[in-house]
């Protein structure tokens, strides 16, 4: 979707802020925003992608005037009442009231370790021959999907080549929204600098970006 | 903010600090996540996982050739005989600056980092000016970090949109023939596996000691 979340390319923002010492965490609350986040994540309620979307769904002012770890905690209140475990009212109260829901899985601390080391992959077996091989000019499509996508605003309906290809993976455009993982060839596309931001670009300039690929046609 | 109506006994609580503990305490009382889990994360990603794993991959690619070959071959495979794995390092790409090509890596979609090898990303990696800008203006970026590329030089920006991770090899800092693995890794700084930043010269090394 078209959300704030979509930056590359935009404007006035200003300089990049840089610390001295780059804690991982800056207060409390961001330590627990993240651990919650993740430890719902394991429950397998929800994908990886789909809480990407919920992120991204957050209105515009509120995504941009929020700190990262805050965008994080917004993302999971929505998660957690989109997807049943809560209700909005027990949100709203901070207190239990109906029962709870099953989840396919609680993470204990023990499993902390091996959990993380383990990773969820996302490539997928190869049943249908990849469309494109490297080397092959695409274009990619002029979208504006309401829904999830991975193909950024200013890498839309611009000539690029393919250079790798990463296999069978997840297509997130259809995972985020609980129509199963539809796992379609990925591929790591060149752009030219010029070709995405015009004379004004820098001429040494090449973009790669990891497209799926529906989100590609032959040029 | 709502309202102080909710806050009395805690006023010096800021809204989001609210919102977070009624979140946790709300998930944890019905059951969904067990607070000793929460506490072994955070200790994992506040001590045991971060870019000192990163730099030993970038110390042996500079010793061993071999390993080289494998990591630009399969980085996923070649990451995991040094025993780095898993969250957000599950699909990762090497790419290697050389003289004329410097790579730099951004997501501009959300926040895509290479956990495994670099840990939690900095602040500036997750903020808008980085992610508005890598990809439009990355000589613009590099200078606030400190950095001049020769004009002349190829800058490769890699939008990490899918769940493949990049991890940049620097160039291997001149003078440093002979240093063994355990002492190049001193010399590789976290940006520079970003790509905001080069390797650290054997001098610099020495003055940040």
């Amino acid at each position: 979707m078209n959300g704030a979340q979509d930056l590359g390319g935009q404007m006035g923002f200003g300089p990049i802020e840089l610390e001295e010492n780059e804690p991982n965490f800056h207060a409390d609350w961001e330590k627990r925003a993240f651990a919650v986040t993740l430890a719902m994540g394991a429950t397998g309620t929800w994908t990886l992608d789909a809480s990407r979307f919920s992120r991204e769904s957050l209105p515009p002012d509120v995504y941009l005037s929020s700190s990262y770890y805050e965008i994080w905690a917004r993302g999971l209140e929505r998660l957690v009442v989109k997807y049943g475990l809560v209700t909005e009212d027990e949100l709203k109260e901070g207190q239990p009231k109906a029962p709870a829901q099953p989840v396919k899985k609680v993470l204990k601390s023990a499993d902390v370790a091996t959990t993380l080391a383990k990773g969820a992959t996302v490539d997928r077996p190869q049943s249908e021959a990849a469309r494109f091989k490297v080397g092959d000019p695409v274009r990619t499509k002029r979208m504006h999907p309401e829904h999830h996508t991975r193909l950024p605003r200013y890498a839309r309906d611009v000539v690029g080549k393919i250079e790798a290809i990463h296999g069978v993976h997840v297509f997130p455009d259809a995972n985020a929204h609980g129509k199963g993982e539809q796992p379609c060839w990925l591929y790591g596309v060149v752009f030219r600098g010029p070709d995405i931001w015009g004379e004004d670009s820098d001429p040494t300039l090449t973009l790669r970006i990891d497209l799926w690929e529906p989100y590609l046609d032959p040029a | 903010m709502s309202g102080h109506d909710h806050d009395h006994d805690h006023s010096e609580l800021s809204d989001i600090e609210l919102r977070v503990r009624a979140l946790e305490t709300l998930l944890t009382e019905k059951g969904y996540v067990d607070p000793p889990a929460l506490d072994e994360l955070i200790e994992t990603y506040e001590t045991k996982i971060g870019p000192k794993n990163g730099a030993q991959v970038v110390a042996k690619v500079w010793t061993d050739p071999d390993y080289r070959n494998r990591l630009l071959e399969d980085a996923t495979s070649a990451i995991a005989e040094l025993g780095f794995t898993g969250r957000q390092g599950e699909h990762m790409v090497a790419v290697e600056n050389t003289p004329g090509t410097h790579n730099m890596v951004v997501c501009t979609l959300c926040s895509c980092y290479p956990w495994t090898v670099l840990g939690l990303p900095p602040v500036w990696y997750k903020s808008a000016p980085y992610r508005s800008r890598a990809v439009r203006d990355p000589r613009g970026v590099l200078a606030e970090f400190g950095i001049t590329l020769p004009a002349a030089k190829e800058i490769k920006v890699w939008d990490s949109t899918a769940e493949v991770r990049y991890l940049v090899v620097p160039e291997r800092p001149e003078g440093t023939d002979g240093w063994s693995a355990e002492q190049l890794a001193e010399l590789v700084t976290r940006d520079s596996m970003i790509g905001t930043g080069l390797a650290a010269s054997p001098e610099q090394a020495k003055e940040s000691a």
